[in-house]
């Protein structure tokens, strides 16, 4: 099974739009190799800005030439993106309403051992909370295709955070259900809902195998679209089942597990477990193995499933 | 062609006007600001409420975005809106016209209020008019207390750096900020050299209160090329009337009844006076 990172995918297809759309801009702020977008430079160096190590000049300058009919994709670790430049976010890109897709590379503890400066376990929280700006975390590369190809066609400010290294795929290339804004049913189940987004999605979709086979039946709900969160498709799973788990490479606070809880509570009140990374700075190592600490994979999420539904 | 400095009078009294409706605004800076605004929308840019979308109109940003009441008035003299209309809104319940500016109100690009916005936004428009070989120009105007700001640092590396002389910036170097002179603060008298070592094309405007020295250094920055301009327009605080001229207090001060009067005395005297010039 062919897997690449969800960054490259981002590239790929931004490379294959910019053949025909030379409106499209690529910045970023000295991450074109961290970010996969070397090839995107060194294609259509008319259509790439580099600004150095300025991300708060990278935002402003994407909403900038956004302002003046550019579609602007800037590029930057999720870590600094969704902090450093916040304001610029918040003021340039939602408050004025440019077509500015903020790209987060290597986003919540893909920079593992780096320490806490370089993870983003907020950018959920704080990006969700500015109003017209939209946050998308999506799973594997197949599925990132098709957001960025729906992201092509509108000219809304979003964030989008992306891993750093590629990940099992969850779907399979030619079959990938996706409808914009609409979160997608991995597969269904009428014990437990397990809600997740990002790189948790596949070890969600492996802890319900695990669970089949304790007799167990889990509901996997793939929400890349964070917001506009699919409040239907979390009031429809929640219905069907005893309790509900959502699992996110974020902080406690303010993410998935936050607003899919606020729905739940408001709708169809069950029982909802949150699965997140800790209100600390994280443990030292690869984002696999930070996530094996905090019980962040398919045993983990099974285990906790598995007690919740007894 | 109408007297506008006559005119900048007749729009001061507006600015006064909108200030004592709304019982707020950013008196000082409107004052100081008010010449540069006019310069740029009666002299310079290609822009009016015909052409507000054309792709090639000229653009601006207005970076120390707490002067809005100035540029309310201007734009209401441009014919975007109605004076009456922000007498009517500005600062009240629901009103659009809010104390910064936003872009859902004709004729304003870019909404700001936060600062050390405008001349990094000002580079990706003025790059995107490089990338589409468009003639167009941009404009922003910066407050001198807002160089404090990194942000404006980073857009003026990159705007050198691209070589954007379709770029003019201009700080309002009315030397004072709202605790006070701004060299005390946190100095910028060596904002020539700054500005010069970050590549950029350097003209001081001697009297920044002057719409014909501001206009000629306009028009000298359009024959730089290869490289951005900004003008160090040095003006008063206040300008128009002793009540409020370089006073610190007036930053954000609202006129009470008997200063309004001695200040549209004042407004009315100068403008007579520029009448006759």
């Amino acid at each position: 099974m062919s897997k690449i990172a969800n960054k490259q995918m981002i590239c790929e297809v931004l490379m294959e739009a910019s053949k025909t759309d030379k409106d499209i801009v690529a910045l970023c702020s000295d991450s074109r190799g961290s970010g996969s977008f070397t090839p995107f430079a060194d294609a259509y160096p008319e259509q790439f800005v580099e600004t150095g190590i300025a991300e708060q000049n990278l935002v402003s300058i994407a909403a900038g030439l956004a302002k003046c009919g550019k579609k602007a994709y800037a590029v930057s670790p999720a870590c600094f993106l969704s902090t450093r430049s916040y304001e610029q976010a918040k003021v340039d890109v939602a408050y004025s309403n440019t077509n500015v897709k903020l790209i987060g590379i290597s986003g919540g503890v893909s920079y593992g051992a780096l320490g806490m400066s370089h993870h983003s376990a907020q950018d959920i929280a704080a990006m969700s909370a500015i109003p017209n700006m939209r946050v998308y975390i999506p799973s594997d590369h197949l599925q990132t295709k098709e957001l960025v190809r729906a992201l092509l066609k509108d000219e809304k400010p979003a964030y989008i955070r992306v891993g750093r290294n590629a990940v099992d795929p969850t779907y399979e290339e030619g079959t990938v259900p996706f409808e914009m804004d609409r979160a997608t049913v991995v597969c269904e189940g009428t014990d437990v809902a397990i809600i997740a987004c990002g790189e948790m999605v596949k070890p969600a979709k492996d802890a319900a195998a695990i669970l089949k086979e304790q007799g167990i039946s889990a509901e996997v709900i793939d929400m890349y679209c964070v917001k506009p969160l699919d409040k239907e498709a979390v009031v429809k799973a929640a219905q069907k089942v005893k309790a509900v788990i959502t699992v996110e490479e974020h902080a406690p606070f303010g993410g998935l597990g936050s607003m899919v809880s606020q729905v739940v509570g408001s709708e169809c009140p069950r029982r909802v477990i949150n699965m997140s990374l800790p209100d600390a700075p994280v443990i030292t190592g690869t984002s696999q193995e930070v996530f094996d600490y905090y019980g962040l994979n398919a045993e983990g999420i099974a285990k906790k499933a598995a007690e919740l539904v007894k | 062609m109408e007297n506008l400095t006559v005119l900048s009078y007749d729009l001061r009294k507006d600015v006064i006007e909108i200030i004592c409706a709304g019982k707020a605004g950013h008196i000082g800076g409107d004052m100081s600001v008010i010449d540069t605004l006019i310069t740029l929308y009666f002299k310079q840019m290609n822009i009016s409420t015909e052409n507000m979308d054309d792709p090639d109109r000229d653009r601006f940003v207005m970076s120390k975005g707490h002067s809005v009441e100035a540029l309310y008035a201007v734009l209401a003299k441009k014919g975007f809106f109605g004076l009456d209309e922000v007498l009517e809104g500005f600062s009240k319940f629901g009103s659009k016209f809010i104390g910064h500016p936003n872009n859902k109100l004709p004729g304003i690009e870019m909404n700001s209020g936060s600062l050390g916005h405008g001349l990094p936004v000002c580079v990706g428009m003025a790059l995107a008019g490089k990338m589409n070989r468009q003639d167009y120009r941009v404009y922003t105007v910066m407050g001198d207390g807002e160089l404090a700001e990194g942000s404006v640092w980073e857009g003026a590396m990159a705007a050198s750096h691209y070589k954007l002389d379709n770029l003019c910036a201009v700080v309002d170097r009315n030397r004072l900020q709202i605790s006070g002179n701004t060299e005390d603060v946190m100095h910028h008298d060596d904002l020539h050299e700054r500005f010069r070592s970050f590549g950029w094309n350097v003209i001081d405007v001697e009297n920044g209160n002057s719409i014909e020295q501001l206009d000629a250094a306009f028009n000298k920055a359009k024959t730089v090329k290869g490289r951005p301009t900004v003008l160090i327009a040095n003006t008063v605080k206040g300008c128009g009337s002793p009540v409020m001229e370089n006073k610190a207090g007036w930053h954000h001060h609202v006129p009470n009844e008997e200063e309004y009067i001695q200040i549209m005395k004042d407004l009315d005297e100068r403008k007579e006076a520029a009448l006759h010039e």
